[in-house]
């Protein structure tokens, strides 16, 4: 995070040793892009939090743990709705590994985690339009079953 | 009579629900204050805590930099890069830009549209935004840490293949003519990105 800020405030310094004017548009449209789309990121990011505080760890561990089908598209559906950030989303998935999940239900849980967002969806549609939206997600989420498929052919 | 004032309120929840939403969690959360033993409300207002400060410091630097990459890289570039004509020579590009980035999908969405509005070829846009979910890496260093190298390397391995084709089928499955709301605005004027699909009764 450091980082992205230096490298932005090196280049910020350099457009602005070159350049003024332009760099005084430059940031007016990102400050705009940016006010433009924080109500529906409040949004999506309060309903991300209710659902996130509403399922427990202790409620996927007991829904994703076994083995067989059931799991699976639990993961693929948990994962896909959910927005988990990456500090809580990896131990949580090595946690279910030590209950007992397996890997294609880890591969399933973490490739829908990142490629599918069913919550984020009213933002991605902002951007994309719903249809472009919907689309990408419906095609991730099919990645995500392939990318799972192949983890259990590679490693089992 | 009766339908008027209905449609009225559709209309504002539609346009609303974000602040209802995040009042929602807030009201919550001032309630846990009160009563301590209210877990639920304490939980959900930290877990919005913790998203808007991820917000707060990812953001803002991204945008400046999808401002300054719309003013001063010319369009010829991308276009030589990562358009039309590009072909698979663009993917290690934008597997390159994608990789070195940090924070949830929806950071990836602005530059995304930056690209495409210089030029990209939408087959390269998905390819960078499935990049982006599929293989950034700080999110790989913790992957590594917690699941095991094996486990990082298989799942990294094959979602390159997979998501470049899930990015070409993408761009065949959209109409020829396809350009995202977010493009369609004049780029200075305008609020930001103006109005969105959202307005027309979605929810």
């Amino acid at each position: 995070m450091i980082s992205l800020w230096i490298i932005t405030g090196v280049v910020l310094l350099v457009s602005l040793a070159a350049d003024r004017r332009k760099t005084q548009a430059a940031v007016f449209k990102g400050l705009k892009m940016f006010v433009g789309v924080i109500p529906i990121l409040l949004g999506v990011l309060a309903a991300v939090s209710l659902v996130l505080t509403a399922v427990t760890p202790r409620m996927l561990e007991r829904i994703l743990s076994g083995t067989g089908l059931l799991p699976f598209f639990s993961a693929l559906g948990v994962g896909s709705i959910a927005l988990i950030p990456g500090f809580i989303a990896y131990p949580l998935a090595a946690l279910l590994r030590q209950n007992g999940a397996s890997v294609p239900v880890l591969a399933a849980f973490i490739t829908s985690l990142m490629m599918v967002g069913v919550l984020t969806l009213p933002l991605e549609a902002r951007y994309f339009g719903w249809r472009a939206a919907l689309l990408r997600n419906g095609l991730a989420l099919c990645g995500a079953v392939v990318v799972a498929g192949g983890m259990a052919w590679v490693l089992q | 009579m009766n339908g008027l004032p209905v449609r009225k309120m559709r209309k504002a929840m539609g346009k609303y629900w974000p602040w209802f939403l995040f009042a929602v969690v807030v009201a919550l959360w001032a309630y846990s204050l009160l009563h301590a033993d209210f877990d639920f409300g304490r939980k959900a207002g930290e877990n919005l805590g913790s998203f808007l400060v991820e917000m707060a410091s990812v953001l803002p630097p991204m945008f400046l930099l999808v401002g300054l990459f719309e003013i001063w890289v010319p369009r010829k570039v991308i276009e030589r890069y990562a358009g039309l004509r590009s072909g698979m020579r663009a993917v290690p590009w934008m597997i390159l830009l994608a990789t070195v980035q940090a924070g949830p999908l929806y950071v990836a969405f602005p530059v995304a549209i930056g690209l495409w509005r210089k030029g990209c070829a939408p087959r390269n846009v998905f390819i960078y935004l499935g990049a982006f979910s599929a293989m950034k890496i700080p999110m790989l260093t913790f992957e590594v840490a917690f699941l095991g190298w094996q486990f990082s390397l298989a799942r990294t391995l094959i979602s390159v293949p997979v998501f470049v084709a899930l990015a070409v089928v993408m761009e065949r499955l959209l109409p020829g003519n396809f350009r995202p709301p977010a493009l369609k605005e004049p780029s200075n004027g305008g609020d930001g990105l103006g109005s969105s699909s959202l307005e027309e009764g979605n929810f």
